[in-house]
């Protein structure tokens, strides 16, 4: 797979301005929306109180960053993401190595896993109200709840992923089991692990803003429903554009992240093989 | 190595009478019938048989593995259950073998590291075992950066740096072109003679068998059983061509290609 200097340097130029190029279409494409979203309402397409122009909800949006109270929201939902996502990733991951590792709990656990995993986490409002109220800890329940599953599936898979040579060539240098997890099954599961991070930091982010926007514990999604009760519909918008970038944002740090930790793996490597 | 070498006839690895037979649900495969073989220390020992001939599965015995069905295998006098000490296994399947988030030079030096050898004396292993066989230049390549037959060299070179007392070796040539082919060939051959190391290696090319060792093992067709005993009396320097070339090692040639063919077409029920 080793091409010719020139003509690798050549595909590298091919592929970035093939980059460039689809830069500027994805740029043009959100400016269209943009403008669409500006004059439907100034045309009287629809009632500009149910979608104002999108200048108005910039401008609401700016009035809003520039009071210290929206940082603070912003922080609590950012806070309450990250703490359920985290505590899902330790308690996923340790579970998941534990429980894959070992076959007869695999198998003891199988039905039990798959009998509460599908259950909505949204169904548990009514338990995490009657347990915490509108506190912050009942959405950290929710949140917890939903990305521990998508964690756990993927680890277990992960774990079974294991190459049986490897396997063999690990037991064949004596390998004591820790190290064997340590230096053979962890790196192999890593993979699975990322991607049940990427999925993770998603499910939790759309845990969170539900669960304030329901239950009322402090955050961006509560203050959607109190804009919206109190009729400033472009500030409700501009709570609801700032819960989009927060999960564009989480998407692209999850996915920065895996390219990082992933230097390795097939799905990354492809643009540096064969060139020692 | 903790133990001291014995004399030349001594025997390192014994097999006896060693059957193994898979089950799976309610259907037995018998695999092997009966092995019964014995390993000199310091001798290069090849096994060749027909494809399917339970030459891997054997390997695996030997290793510790697999549990033998009946019979049993030792290593230096104690029996082989689990992995035992003082032994090294190159796999066919080097790709697989490697661990590709580990570097070359952490590939080898891992195992070092699992026998708590000390780190000076693991970077010294480690270098000359990369310096034996040739890849010196590319200890912080990554073992996907380099090409098949080099793969195979770290993963011999990870064998080696383990200072084993046997080398099993599972067909690790059957995946790489015929020029590399022979150039570790010839890197096996020397590695063994100035390492002293007990070699069994398993292969299904009869050229390769009968050029690398002092003895060759002819296995029957499975369930599988010794067909032959052959003795290679060449000269103890090879050569790729001029051994090659050699009437006895076209005699030795068509006679094990008889016996393999032989082994193919009877089935021993």
């Amino acid at each position: 797979m080793t091409l010719p200097l020139a003509q690798r340097g050549s595909t590298r130029l091919r592929a970035g301005s093939a980059r460039r190029r689809v830069a500027i279409r994805g740029l043009t494409g959100t400016l269209l929306f943009v403008l669409i979203l500006e004059a439907v309402p100034r045309l009287g397409l629809v009632n500009p109180a149910y979608l104002p122009p999108f200048s108005e909800i910039m401008v609401a949006l700016g009035a809003q960053a520039a009071t210290p109270a929206f940082w603070t929201l912003l922080g609590q939902t950012v806070f309450g993401w990250f703490t359920g996502l985290i505590i899902a990733l330790v308690a996923g991951i340790a579970l998941g190595m534990f429980i894959g590792s070992l076959k007869w709990v695999r198998e003891a656990t199988h039905s039990t896993i798959e009998f509460l995993r599908p259950i909505p986490s949204v169904a548990l409002i009514p338990l995490a109200v009657i347990l915490f109220g509108t506190d912050m800890r009942s959405t950290l329940l929710l949140v917890v709840y939903a990305t521990f599953w998508q964690v756990l599936i993927q680890v277990l898979s992960g774990v079974q992923d294991v190459d049986p040579i490897a396997r063999e060539t690990a037991r064949s240098y004596r390998f004591r089991p820790l190290t064997q997890l340590r230096s053979l099954v962890w790196p192999t599961a890593l993979p699975y692990v990322m991607t049940g991070v990427r999925l993770g930091a998603s499910v939790a982010l759309i845990l969170e803003i539900t669960g304030e926007l329901v239950i009322g514990s402090p955050g961006i999604g509560k203050q959607i429903v109190l804009s919206q009760t109190a009729g400033q519909v472009a500030t409700m918008y501009a709570f609801v554009i700032v819960a989009g970038m927060l999960g564009v944002a989480v998407n692209l740090g999850t996915r920065l992240l895996e390219r990082r930790v992933l230097r390795w793996h097939t799905s990354i490597r492809r643009d540096q093989e064969g060139s020692p | 190595m903790n133990t001291t070498r014995s004399e030349g006839d001594a025997s390192l690895l014994e097999v006896q009478h060693v059957r193994k037979v898979y089950s799976s649900g309610g259907t037995e495969f018998e695999a092997i019938r009966d092995l019964d073989f014995r390993v000199s220390d310091g001798e290069f020992l090849c096994i060749v048989g027909p494809s399917g001939a339970g030459k891997t599965t054997l390997l695996r015995c030997i290793g510790g593995l697999l549990d033998v069905t009946s019979g049993s295998v030792s290593l230096a006098g104690a029996r082989v259950t689990s992995p035992p000490e003082g032994m090294a296994i190159v796999f066919q399947e080097y790709g697989r073998s490697l661990f590709p988030w580990l570097t070359v030079r952490q590939n080898v030096e891992l195992p070092l590291r699992e026998k708590k050898v000390p780190a000076t004396r693991r970077a010294e292993l480690v270098s000359d075992a990369l310096e034996a066989v040739g890849l010196a230049h590319v200890p912080d390549s990554y073992p996907w950066q380099l090409s098949g037959g080099m793969q195979q060299r770290v993963a011999i070179a990870r064998a080696v740096a383990y200072q084993p007392r046997i080398l099993l070796m599972d067909e690790p040539f059957a995946a790489v072109d015929a020029q590399t082919r022979a150039e570790l060939e010839d890197l096996v051959f020397s590695l063994w003679k100035s390492l002293q190391v007990t070699v069994v290696f398993v292969t299904h090319d009869i050229d390769e068998a009968i050029y690398l060792g002092q003895r060759v093992l002819v296995l029957s067709n499975s369930p599988t059983s010794v067909l032959e005993d052959v003795p290679i009396p060449l000269p103890k320097a090879r050569d790729q061509l001029r051994t090659r070339s050699l009437p006895e090692f076209n005699e030795l040639r068509q006679k094990i290609h008889r016996l393999v063919q032989t082994a193919k077409r009877t089935m021993i029920t």
